[in-house]
């Protein structure tokens, strides 16, 4: 499963706090982007490797942890980086 | 001029370029199609680029940006991000200042 490979990458990155990933393939099956065989994946992402951050410098820290995998296995990825400090609404 | 040389002149010489999948007429993927109309809500001046018609830059402009998924909005030659930053930018009403900064809008 592309998620569960997501979730190796991510937690040997970054030591996360707490980590959730959504694979939302199903729906998108049958668009352009999906025929290529890339999922569409969400993750939630709580680690101190983001304090600090910008929005845009949160998205290359976890794009670059993931490297080829945003080559063929994922089409898309939304992201929701937070530091510890930040997750403090207990939306999670 | 090479490649990374267009992609400077395109960021440098433009205040807001859209790297997107199809035309702003006509999206070819829902991420780009999402990023096009809050820029035409927030009344954006903008160039767009169509990957799909430079297979070289498409591929350079990953690794110039760091950044491997499309659309990327470029605003004063600095990469914003891809769809759903501009939509968090736009829901804080962050986006609009960032536009008028540098003259980007209507």
């Amino acid at each position: 499963m592309t998620s569960e490979l997501i979730k190796q990458a991510l937690t040997a990155a970054f030591k996360p706090a707490l980590i959730e990933i959504i694979d939302n393939s199903a729906a998108h099956a049958g668009h352009a982007g999906s025929q290529s065989g890339g999922g569409h994946f969400h993750v939630t992402i709580v680690a101190q490797a983001f304090e600090g951050k910008s929005l845009v410098q949160r998205h290359q820290l976890v794009y670059k942890a993931l490297g080829d995998m945003m080559k063929q296995q994922i089409h898309a990825l939304g992201i929701n980086a937070l530091s510890p400090s930040e997750d403090t609404k207990g939306s999670l | 001029m090479n490649v990374i040389e267009r992609i400077k002149d395109q960021i440098e010489n433009n205040p807001v370029v859209l790297y997107m999948k199809g035309s702003p007429d006509f999206p070819q993927c829902g991420f780009s199609g999402q990023t096009v109309q809050i820029l035409d809500a927030c009344q954006a001046k903008y160039i767009h680029v169509n990957i799909f018609e430079d297979p070289e830059l498409r591929e350079a402009l990953k690794a110039y940006s760091n950044w491997p998924t499309y659309p990327q909005l470029y605003i004063g030659g600095e990469l914003i991000g891809g769809c759903d930053i501009v939509i968090d930018l736009y829901k804080k009403g962050e986006l609009p200042k960032m536009l008028a900064a540098v003259n980007g809008t209507v």
